[in-house]
């Protein structure tokens, strides 16, 4: 007989070696966090609280300006992606297989596959000899590259909320004489929204946190706030970083905790 | 069906219904390209076409002032590893990318045993709670998968710099007179790495926990297994897709790595993101940052494929 404690799904030492696992990740963002209120120039030493540093970060023009183009460039690429990528997962779902269903399958997850470091380097490659055929400099050239690797984040949460819906729904709704556009419009769109809202979340994440692509894509003056932080990296580290990383956590943790409570509600 | 009913019913009589449902399905195919076609031409022109003008590049000779002249030539592919000795011309393999790939592999593979060794663990961990709480345990590991890279980087390297936590706190201790340099070395990066890739080893192998069926882990039990055998001969085997997947997605974005081998390991540690960059800085040889690059594709491509065919494998010996 086994003792009463004993539980078939425990493995010695498994929940201690867990739960470092969490401190380990967490631990060092808290400690990022907290030291953004230090009142001392150290990130080390605690010498009061202050909302200095927040107030220095807000008071910083590049920080405003690379905040503002940030935000630009994930809105302008979160929305296309979604567009595009609501497109093509109504394009690659309930269907029967057909010839070049998985080149577009493959086509959409490229920007997962590709390490990051050789899509910019390419994408810099491109852009630099239309740069100089054209002499255009804006920021399209970023807003073209954060849409294409955000379609297949934007594309998984729409894909799998379509394939989770029936089709006889919208067969019903053509029985009924609606052309297709009103199928799609009353029927498919209602149903397929919140797999909508989660891609956009997804995509605007992702496109507010990418450092490498931008970096290497970006033309002079036109930093985003990750690469703005990635320059000022080299230099001496004041707790301006701490306050500038804790307010972009918070928005970051924000958008994802929405999207957790979205997706759940749908199971 | 009952579409293409009603289709065969408009068409007239003359049509038969086979023909018109061929049309049909020919039509809905066209629809679905034509569907498609605005995200698959965004990454045509951001993604892969881009890929195939690199791959033109690494055949092409280097302007030592940027750029390339429009001459075919193998040379950047003969420099991934080999080079001529400026002295004598004679052959020699490049030491200085020789490595670099191999620290790139050295610290690639050390970061996925790592993640491994913590995430399995914790990935059961998760599995085995409650269904209610199982949830938030989940939530609390893909948060930081989400959160800004530089970020976690930036908040690591607070962590063991000189000045940083641990130091601080061991010199004030008492147990060091001096602090121990981790910033700048392959530990710095390799910690880097597991720090931020952890939750991808974590996420795959909780997918495949999930649905492990606790009866076999007791009927184990039952025949009087020890918890070690039933780990290596029940939950262990069970559960290898996750295992290779999650080593899979740890091992590729790490061989990969720009961010933080440049943030963690400063101008001395490079890893093969870091010597791509340099060949189209101060390097100035853009075929040969073109092949590195292409190099670097070709090795992600074959852990893939490896992965690919590893899981089909196994999905079809299931069924």
């Amino acid at each position: 007989m086994a003792k009463a404690t004993f539980s078939v799904r425990r493995q010695t030492g498994f929940a201690t070696i867990a739960l470092v696992c969490f401190v380990m990740l967490y631990a060092p963002i808290l400690t990022l966090m907290i030291y953004s209120f230090n009142d001392g120039t150290s990130v080390a030493i605690w010498e009061g609280f202050s909302w200095r540093w927040y107030e220095r970060a807000a008071a910083n023009e590049q920080v405003q300006e690379s905040a503002l183009l940030s935000l630009k460039i994930a809105s302008i690429a979160a929305v296309l992606a979604t567009i595009f990528a609501t497109m093509a997962a109504l394009a690659t779902t309930r269907t029967r297989p057909y010839r070049g269903l998985t080149a577009i399958f493959a086509a959409i997850n490229t920007p997962l596959m590709v390490p990051e470091i050789v899509t910019a380097v390419a994408l810099l490659i491109f852009f630099a000899s239309i740069k100089v055929a054209t002499g255009y400099t804006g920021i399209a050239y970023l807003v073209a590259a954060h849409t294409a690797f955000c379609i297949p984040f934007a594309y998984l949460p729409i894909r799998a909320r379509l394939e989770s819906m029936d089709a006889t729904l919208e067969i019903a709704a053509a029985d009924l004489y609606a052309t297709p556009w009103r199928a799609f419009r009353r029927v498919t769109f209602p149903l397929l929204w919140p797999g909508i809202v989660a891609g956009l979340m997804l995509a605007f994440v992702i496109s507010l946190d990418d450092v490498v692509i931008t970096e290497f894509v970006k033309s002079a003056g036109q930093d985003t706030l990750p690469t703005y932080m990635l320059g000022q990296l080299r230099r001496i580290v004041t707790p301006e970083m701490n306050a500038i990383s804790t307010v972009f956590l918070g928005i970051s943790v924000m958008v994802v905790a929405l999207f957790f409570f979205m997706t759940r509600k749908k199971n | 069906m009952a579409i293409s009913g009603t289709q065969s019913q408009r068409g007239g009589t003359h049509v038969s219904a086979a023909e018109a449902a061929a049309a049909f399905e020919r039509r809905e195919t066209r629809t679905r390209w034509l569907l498609s076609a605005p995200a698959l031409i965004t990454l045509a022109v951001a993604s892969i076409g881009p890929l195939l003008i690199v791959l033109v590049y690494s055949f092409l000779q280097k302007n030592p002032n940027g750029g390339v002249f429009w001459q075919f030539s193998t040379d950047a592919w003969f420099n991934v590893i080999l080079q001529r000795d400026i002295f004598d011309d004679t052959l020699q393999f490049a030491d200085a990318h020789l490595s670099i790939f191999w620290r790139s592999v050295k610290l690639s593979m050390g970061t996925t045993v790592l993640a491994l060794i913590f995430g399995f663990p914790t990935a059961y961990f998760i599995a085995t709670r409650p269904e209610r709480t199982r949830e938030l345990w989940l939530f609390l590991i893909t948060i930081p998968f989400w959160t800004n890279l530089l970020i976690r980087t930036f908040a690591i390297q607070e962590v063991i710099r000189n000045e940083g936590i641990v130091n601080s706190l061991l010199l004030w201790v008492g147990i060091i007179d001096a602090p121990i340099q981790m910033m700048f070395t392959d530990f710095a990066i390799m910690m880097g790495m597991l720090y931020v890739f952890l939750p991808l080893m974590v996420l795959p192998l909780y997918a495949s926990m999930e649905k492990l069926d606790f009866r076999l882990v007791e009927a184990g039990y039952d025949l009087y297994a020890t918890r070690l055998q039933v780990l290596r001969r029940v939950i262990i085997p069970l559960v290898k897709p996750g295992i290779i997947a999650g080593s899979i997605l740890v091992f590729i974005p790490s061989l990969g790595a720009y961010v933080t081998p440049r943030v963690l390991g400063g101008g001395k540690s490079l890893m093969l993101g870091n010597l791509i960059e340099l060949q189209f800085g101060q390097g100035r040889n853009w075929p040969l940052g073109a092949a590195l690059s292409m190099t670097l594709l070709c090795i992600v491509m074959v852990a893939l494929l490896v992965y690919v065919r590893k899981t089909s494998r196994q999905g079809g010996a299931h069924g």
